[in-house]
């Protein structure tokens, strides 16, 4: 199955959307850990990518630990990685969203009060 | 192994189509062969194929010279625009001659192809639309057993359909057995992300040959008002830029840095980078 969503144009290169997209499938538990991940020529094919590529996002998914190589099998997902996924995007969350809340909010003359209390309003709501 | 021009110079008459080039491909690599019309891709690659003959310089398939060694262009296949089969040839010939002359003709792959494309083996070459002649010419190619395979304008005509099915087709095969393709085409957008490497060619010149990835990080755009994005290239190497109301946007070579509050940084895309690089030779 091929989920991933790949924007050529996009200011991201094409090789980080590769690893943000599979750590994504990987949070939703589409690949739960130590199962096999698809293969370079699967997405290279499915994506219209080159597969070096697609090889230079899962190495870098390789680095950050999510997922490791099982030799001549392919790309399994490493156990614990939904753990560590959610923990490293709950620290860039301040940045992420925070950081940008608090200046759009200043731009739009929005005090910070306001926010606090939309913020309450969404909880109340949700 | 590699393909390797060394100096090659070629001219029409009074024309220089080649100035001095020197370039290598490398092995089972895709490249994307870029350059305006007239820029000198077709005569590149009909050096390469040993179609054409250089005034001077020498071509090297797999370190061989191609002048002492002509056999070696069986390492090589071209596909061209140019109708060179006999009229009443039918598509299915094609692909039987095809393994007379050159051996290994991936069959099954061709019959899959003509299903995937709905082409019928029987029909005759010289019946085909435009369309369905480059469909036909890239199934030949993307069937036959060769080293290196030279892809000369493949979408030439094709509906949007026709191309991602050829995209894809073509990561198929190349995935299956590895091999170098050289693609030219002015759909830059279309193959950016397909090709790993790119020869960026103007007026008989090579502007560029490395991959993809290095060519978009080798500069960045900034963006802002006129005034502001004048102020920030003066001191550093603009490639080009467009201005759009009060807004400019401007490509810039090396890494973005002291970028003044106001200005927003974005990565360069390869067919903008092509056309500034391609349009404003005074600066390169």
């Amino acid at each position: 199955m091929i989920a991933l969503m790949i924007d050529v144009e996009s200011n991201e290169p094409i090789y980080l959307q590769i690893a943000r997209n599979l750590e994504e499938e990987i949070l939703m538990g589409v690949y739960p850990e130590q199962e096999q991940i698809p293969s370079t020529t699967e997405l290279s094919i499915g994506l219209k990518i080159n597969p070096a590529t697609i090889l230079k996002g899962m190495n870098q998914l390789v680095k950050d630990g999510v997922i490791y190589k099982k030799r001549g099998l392919g790309m399994f997902v490493c156990p614990g990685a939904v753990e560590n996924l959610r923990s490293r995007r709950q620290s860039e969350f301040f940045v992420k969203y925070i950081i940008p809340l608090m200046n759009e909010g200043e731009r739009l003359g929005i005090s910070p009060d306001q926010i606090i209390e939309m913020i309450q309003k969404g909880c109340d709501t949700t | 192994m590699s393909i390797e021009l060394q100096d090659i110079s070629k001219s029409y008459g009074k024309f220089l189509a080649l100035d001095q080039v020197s370039l290598q491909f490398q092995k089972q690599m895709i490249y994307g062969l870029l350059g305006r019309n007239g820029a000198g891709k077709t005569t590149l690659m009909n050096l390469i194929t040993h179609r054409i003959f250089p005034d001077s310089g020498k071509v090297f398939i797999d370190g061989e010279d191609l002048s002492t060694n002509p056999s070696f262009v069986e390492h090589i296949y071209m596909m061209t625009d140019k109708k060179l089969y006999p009229d009443p040839m039918r598509v299915g010939e094609v692909f039987r001659w095809t393994d007379a002359f050159y051996g290994g003709f991936n069959h099954d792959l061709a019959d899959l192809l003509c299903k995937r494309f709905e082409l019928n083996k029987k029909r005759k070459i010289s019946t085909l639309s435009t369309g369905y002649s480059s469909i036909f010419k890239i199934i030949v190619a993307l069937c036959v057993k060769a080293d290196y395979i030279l892809l000369d304008e493949p979408v030439l005509g094709l509906d949007a359909g026709h191309r991602e099915k050829f995209y894809k087709s073509l990561l198929e095969t190349y995935a299956e057995t590895p091999r170098t393709f050289i693609i030219s085409t002015h759909l830059i957008e279309e193959v950016s992300s397909i090709i790993e490497n790119v020869v960026m060619i103007d007026r008989g010149h090579i502007l560029r040959n490395c991959s993809v990835e290095e060519l978009l990080q080798s500069g960045y755009n900034i963006t802002g008002s006129i005034a502001e994005v004048d102020a920030y290239c003066k001191t550093r190497h603009t490639i080009g830029s467009d201005t759009i109301g009060g807004i400019k946007t401007a490509a810039i070579l090396g890494t973005a840095e002291h970028v003044p509050v106001g200005l927003t940084v974005s990565p360069l895309d390869l067919q903008k980078l092509f056309v500034r690089m391609t349009e404003s030779p005074e600066v390169e």
